[in-house]
């Protein structure tokens, strides 16, 4: 369990992810795709955060010291905020897709085309 | 230097690790291909554990937990029951007809991904050369993150907290002003 096999598999998880997105039709589906996309970045955000010493921190910037040794977490905030980014997200998207759903009989991205026309 | 206890050299960690990591790739690629969209709701689930169980690997023991409890209690249940409100759509799942050229794109993506992870040279943590005590604070840093965590969130991320905040209220509103009945 290194920093490199677990950046693979966040890799190999994004790139699932963004095929699902981009290629599906039903538009649950594709919310769903963009939560395995996300869950990919927070995998690679904290394991980031665990394994590298950032470059403002690092032997050639300033030290650490009681206060910057707090830093090395920042990876974690920035998932706690991904997450959080990621529930709201989900939570209108699939507003609309039920207010489409009601509209228009159908969830599939490409039937909604109505800007198309 | 050992960052907290030094478990992650272990034989068991790895074989862990490669076990949660298999199966949350084998759940994700589920969630793709399955043609009942309930089923990869289901996997799709087994995915966010999968997820939960890495970051208990990598000590984001917090961040595990709300993992759990944001992913796998609200949005799983919020898309499943999105499904069951749009139940009727009988043909599932389907791709449409570019899938081919998608499949490589996201392929060739994965590669230069994995490429770059693997020649990128990273500036480790476990290769820092302070003294013994900054390297014990690093450890404690990993050992316990929850305290650490909220004092960040509190005193160098406050703000974007207060916004994240305002961003999940307008959220509510967004959602219940768009499913409301007219």
């Amino acid at each position: 369990m290194t920093l490199e096999s677990i950046l693979v598999v966040a890799a190999i998880i994004f790139s699932i992810g963004l095929y699902g997105a981009l290629s599906k039709r039903n538009a649950i589906t594709v919310l769903m795709c963009i939560e395995l996309m996300f869950n990919a970045v927070n995998i690679s955000a904290v394991a980031l955060s665990r394994y590298v010493l950032p470059a403002g921190l690092s032997a050639h910037g300033t030290p650490l010291d009681d206060r910057t040794v707090q830093f090395l977490l920042t990876g974690q905030i920035f998932s706690i905020f991904i997450i959080t980014v990621a529930a709201a997200e989900i939570a209108l998207g699939l507003a609309i897709v039920i207010a489409i759903y009601r509209t228009r009989q159908s969830v599939f991205v490409t039937d909604i085309n109505l800007m198309k026309k | 230097m050992t960052l907290g206890q030094g478990t992650e050299a272990s034989l068991v960690v790895d074989l862990v690790f490669w076990v949660i990591a298999v199966s949350s790739i084998v759940a994700a690629v589920a969630v793709v291909q399955l043609r009942n969209v309930f089923r990869a709701a289901l996997f799709l689930i087994v995915s966010f554990l999968g997820v939960a169980g890495l970051f208990v690997l990598m000590r984001a023991e917090f961040l595990a937990a709300v993992q759990i409890v944001v992913y796998v209690g609200a949005i799983s249940i919020l898309i499943i029951f999105a499904i069951l409100m749009t139940r009727d759509i009988e043909e599932g799942n389907p791709s449409h007809r570019l899938s081919i050229p998608l499949a490589i794109i996201s392929l060739l993506f994965m590669l230069v991904a994995i490429f770059v992870v693997v020649q990128t040279e990273w500036n480790l943590t476990e290769h820092y050369n302070g003294d013994l005590i900054m390297n014990q604070k690093i450890g404690n840093v990993f050992s316990n993150t929850v305290p650490w965590i909220a004092r960040l969130l509190v005193n160098d991320f406050v703000l974007a907290f207060e916004v994240v905040s305002v961003l999940l209220l307008a959220a509510i509103v967004g959602a219940l002003a768009l499913v409301r009945e007219r």
